[in-house]
């Protein structure tokens, strides 16, 4: 059962529990569940909220995370405000219809506590499922600690829903390092929740005095542009973000722009990073820095719609830039961030000497020392002027 | 529209009684000539009593009735993918119930999942049960065609035993598909559901009476509705109907429903007629009629004994 502590809008609840939370404040229609590690105490929380009378939502209990996603659909179309979450496995399980909810223009927020894919089955944080969706259409948010988690929960929502954008939008929060870590928490008052995110106002939605085909069959003439109004609407979610983090600002003090920047204005190295190792990240280059060493660390919070105009100008006159990836892209040239990194970069008057890390795979820690050791290998890059191995994968034996 | 009214499960006594009117869906589609599903889903609507959602797993409907920009649909009608309309059907009924009660806002409409059997006895079968299972208000139809059409006549587990398909075909050595036909009622049942029912286009009042019935139940209905195909069956598409009587009259498609557990043979096949007279109009399995392929013929002959030895045992019971 539930044991979150909650005084006066300050909360001590773990990432699952926060995003919960959030999305019961959110006043969500229909929720979907299906049990995965780590994910799973999400939806025990919103089962908790529903039979308990706080929460009046319909809650389906799928048998299969593929079926978790259909629902969705379903209810989307009819209307409702969707919530569901998943993880590793079950997010694969899905991968099908993952493309078909951004297709479909359906407003679902889902959560995934990041864990690793099998083989071997590991129930331990890393990036490797939500990669595999990274070209599905989605939003894709990643935060950094318990309190973005809630946060951006709130968000995903107000930017999906929008008529402009009207996608789908994942939260990502790292498997257990986030997910089973109680942290103190800023909330907002329901009150507040419901002024900031009113019921859904469904637009295209299922209407029986005009009935719309949904999900035909389009063939060589018009399939491309379905995919092109598709880039056009993500693209629109840009401006819409960056309202909907100042409207934010507003209520909360706390600023979501799509990247969280240290110290780049003047380092000659500087770490890209997703989730949870971006504080570690930052509190190392903290450390650093009160030494004289001039490096700098972005957090990619949006990570789709990528934000490559950003990362231009933040990158701006660095020397060196690490790309941190808790993924493999197995067989290709770099993790999958650093090929966006890389890709957004080439062609640009910025061009740094790039590195690429993969670590954390599996839930291998990532600790302050590995993360001394990055920057202390990007500032030895910047001394010698030049890349001697582009990709290393840090903290793996062999 | 408003809902028609009357005695559950007496829709309407003749063919006459039925709305001329197309109210759901138009007549123009892009199916085969004598397409069975077809005839099926314009008999299915007629039945519709009002406000109705359509879900459709891929198949010869789905991709026939929606070429984008044209829709065959009157009526709100989704497609998401092969396997998941049950699933989806799910979270449709659950969303306007909830909308409904939540803001006092809409209607909650019927919801009609349609399949065909590759999309439900193979591939959606677990959406199906998860759905049974949770007991949502809807009405699942599966239109059975015996093999997975759409992608060129592949055998599924609705293939009858001994069917030629492309992907068992009637070899030297192997005489067509060497299992039995999944018994998809008994699956449904198994779920005790309130209402499941077979029927199929030649006994159109049955059907359509039946459609009926699985609306006005309440909880999850299934449907399973024989729909020859003149393509993978190989039959002249002038003879759909006739293909589809003789499967009733031969006893090859028992046509029988399930209240609440409670069997009853809708369509009681005293003397059958000789099973040959099926077979032999059909390419796909007229080659049982070849003295080598004897054996195979006579365990499909005895897969239709033991079903119906079955299913009146299963009636009878209810009689007494």
């Amino acid at each position: 059962m539930s044991r979150i502590l909650i005084i006066e809008k300050i909360g001590s609840m773990t990432g699952d529990e926060a995003v919960a939370y959030a999305a019961k404040q959110a006043n969500v229609d229909v929720i979907c569940a299906y049990p995965i590690t780590p994910q799973t105490i999400i939806v025990e929380r919103l089962s908790e909220y529903i039979n308990n009378g706080e929460l009046d939502s319909a809650f389906i209990p799928v048998e299969s995370e593929h079926s978790a996603l259909s629902v969705s659909i379903g209810a989307s179309l009819a209307g409702a405000r969707v919530f569901t979450a998943t993880a590793s496995q079950g997010l694969a399980l899905m991968h099908e219809i993952v493309f078909i909810a951004a297709a479909l223009r359906c407003p679902i927020v889902m959560a995934i506590a990041n864990r690793a894919l099998s083989a071997p089955i590991n129930i331990h944080a890393d990036h490797s499922d939500v990669m595999c969706e990274r070209d599905s259409g989605w939003i894709i948010f990643f935060a950094e600690n318990v309190q973005e988690a809630y946060d951006l929960t709130l968000q995903a929502f107000k930017v999906g829903e929008d008529h402009n954008v009207l996608l789908p939008v994942m939260v990502n929060l790292d498997g257990f390092v986030l997910s089973h870590c109680a942290e103190r928490v800023e909330l907002l008052s329901d009150d507040e929740v419901a002024e900031f995110l009113p019921p859904r106002e469904p637009i295209y939605s299922i209407d029986f005095e005009h009935p719309i085909t949904y999900g035909p069959l389009a063939l060589q003439n018009y399939y491309f542009e379905f995919k092109r109004q598709q880039e056009d609407a993500i693209a629109n979610s840009v401006p819409k973000i960056e309202e909907v983090a100042k409207e934010y600002e507003k209520m909360t003090g706390r600023y979501y722009p799509m990247l969280k920047c240290y110290g780049v204005e003047d380092a000659r190295a500087i770490v890209i990073g997703l989730g949870s190792t971006v504080g570690t990240l930052r509190a190392i280059a903290k450390r650093l820095r009160k030494t004289g060493e001039k490096v700098g660390v972005i957090g990619i919070r949006t990570f789709r719609p990528f934000p490559s105009e950003e990362l231009i100008k933040a990158l701006e006159g660095t020397e060196v830039v690490v790309v941190m990836d808790r993924a493999a892209s197995l067989g290709s040239t770099g993790g999958p961030l650093y090929l966006d990194v890389a890709g957004a970069l080439y062609g640009t008057g910025t061009q740094p000497l790039m590195l690429n890390v993969i670590y954390g795979l599996g839930g291998r820690d990532f600790t302050p020392t590995d993360a001394e050791h990055v920057f202390r290998l990007a500032l030895k890059t910047a001394e010698k002027g030049r890349v001697e191995k582009r990709t290393l994968w840090i903290g793996v034996r062999g | 529209m408003d809902r028609c009214e009357g005695v559950m499960g007496v829709f309407i006594k003749t063919i006459k009684d039925l709305p001329r009117e197309d109210l759901y869906i138009a007549p123009g589609h892009r199916l085969c000539a004598g397409c069975g599903p077809a005839i099926a889903i314009k008999l299915i609507a007629k039945a519709f009593r009002g406000p109705t959602v359509v879900v459709m797993n891929t198949g010869c409907v789905e991709v026939s009735t929606t070429i984008y920009p044209y829709t065959s649909w009157k009526i709100p009608w989704v497609h998401v993918a092969f396997e998941n309309a049950a699933a989806v059907a799910s979270g449709i009924v659950e969303a306007f119930k909830t909308i409904k009660r939540k803001y006092g806002k809409g209607v909650v409409p019927d919801v009609v999942a349609l399949a065909g059997d590759g999309g439900t006895f193979d591939i959606g079968l677990q959406a199906l049960s998860g759905a049974l299972e949770r007991g949502h208000d809807f009405v699942y139809i599966c239109y059975d065609n015996e093999a997975y059409m759409n992608t060129g006549i592949q055998r599924s587990g609705a293939t009858p035993r001994g069917a030629s398909t492309t992907t068992s075909p009637a070899g030297k050595v192997i005489p067509g598909k060497l299992e039995r036909k999944k018994d998809l009622i008994g699956i449904a049942v198994a779920h005790n559901i309130p209402y499941a029912a077979t029927a199929t286009i030649s006994h159109p009042v049955d059907l359509i009476n039946k459609v009926r019935k699985a609306l006005e139940v309440e909880g999850p209905a299934v449907l399973h509705v024989l729909c020859p195909c003149p393509l993978g069956w190989r039959f002249d598409s002038s003879l759909t109907i006739k293909v589809a009587r003789l499967a009733v009259e031969t006893g090859y498609f028992p046509i029988y429903e399930v209240e609440h557990g409670r069997y009853r043979i809708n369509i009681p096949i005293v003397k059958p007629k000789p099973l040959e007279e099926f077979i032999k109009i059909q390419g796909r399995l007229a080659h049982l009629l070849r003295p080598e392929n004897r054996e195979i013929l006579e365990r499909l002959k005895r897969d239709i004994e033991e079903q119906w030895k079955t299913l009146r045992a299963l009636a009878k019971l209810e009689i007494e």
